[in-house]
């Protein structure tokens, strides 16, 4: 029963990090492609560490227990780093001077440096 | 200007014999217990050995870590206040990750649509947050990154968000009810 969980929950992950990765090729331009970088990357973490993490707690000792502990830490501190780092090369694009792609071909409404 | 006021307290203190020492800025005060705590805690989960040696170790290496960063991680710190603002820190992950499962799925979709580009509308838009606290402007700024098709470009001390959204729908939700949900974690 526990197996079954475990085997979608990776799988279910899985399929976010293909989305991912197919999402950095689709996309048109260097801001969007780091949507699918940033998010889809970290729900396919959260999913996988947490069928990983029930696998371990399956066992049920102290050292399991400990070692699920640390497997969601892992997602915790992704959680607050991920978003940091799409920030960090986001802003590396804006000091280079990209403009994002729009539809229209008119440049954005709004000024960059506002 | 918080941060330089702090700053003077702190640098007060040193001499032995400072008399107006505010009560926030004590050596061993309540900052330091909750870094200690904080800081023990993973300790004993990241080595899990509990036999005394590696306890004592580890009293010692947090005692040491609490004192020397204590005071620059809590400024000022009372104890019921902090204690609901994690309270309601905690209470916000649960709706932060539902939003977050939302935003994969909606991504996701956009992702494998054969029609991609016509569904996509990539555009820079900026609101001014209510929002000053700059611990509840970073908790804003990640929340934002990590939700509805959303990238936060640029946020300003003077609460000025820059997003980048992928679509219409992402762009008009903003900055909308995580900006509530978030101020409200840091109101007294």
């Amino acid at each position: 029963m526990l197996d079954i969980l475990v085997t979608l929950l990776l799988i279910l992950g899985l399929v976010f990090f293909l989305g991912g990765s197919i999402g950095i090729l689709r996309y048109p331009d260097f801001y969007s492609r780091l949507h699918p970088a940033g998010k889809l990357d970290s729900l396919g973490l959260l999913l996988t560490m947490s069928a990983m993490a029930l696998y371990t707690v399956g066992q049920w000792n102290l050292g399991a227990v400990l070692a699920a502990v640390k497997i969601m830490l892992i997602v915790v501190f992704v959680f607050i780093t991920s978003p940091t780092a799409t920030h960090a090369i986001v802003d590396a694009g804006v000091r280079a001077g990209m403009r994002p792609w729009t539809r229209s071909k008119e440049g954005s409404e709004h000024d960059l440096a506002a | 200007m918080n941060d330089s006021s702090q700053m003077e307290t702190t640098c007060a203190s040193s001499p032995p014999g400072s008399v107006k020492e505010p009560v926030k800025s004590r050596r061993f005060g309540l900052a330091f217990w909750l870094t200690f705590a904080i800081s023990m805690a993973t300790w004993m989960v990241l080595s899990g050995l509990f036999d005394v040696f590696h306890l004592t170790l580890g009293v010692i290496g947090c005692a040491i870590v609490a004192d020397l960063n204590a005071r620059a991680m809590w400024p000022d710190v009372k104890l019921g206040h902090t204690l609901r603002q994690w309270r309601r820190f905690v209470a916000y992950v649960p709706w932060l990750l539902w939003q977050v499962w939302l935003a994969n799925l909606h991504l996701l979709r956009l992702t494998f649509h054969p029609r991609m580009m016509q569904l996509i509308n990539p555009r820079i838009v900026s609101f001014k947050s209510r929002i000053h606290n700059q611990m509840g402007m970073f908790i804003l700024a990640n929340s934002i990154t990590l939700t509805p098709g959303t990238v936060t470009v640029f946020a300003s001390v003077m609460g000025r968000f820059t997003v980048h959204a992928i679509d219409d729908a992402s762009a008009r939700a903003l900055p909308g009810e995580m900006e509530d949900r978030v101020a409200k974690i840091f109101e007294d």
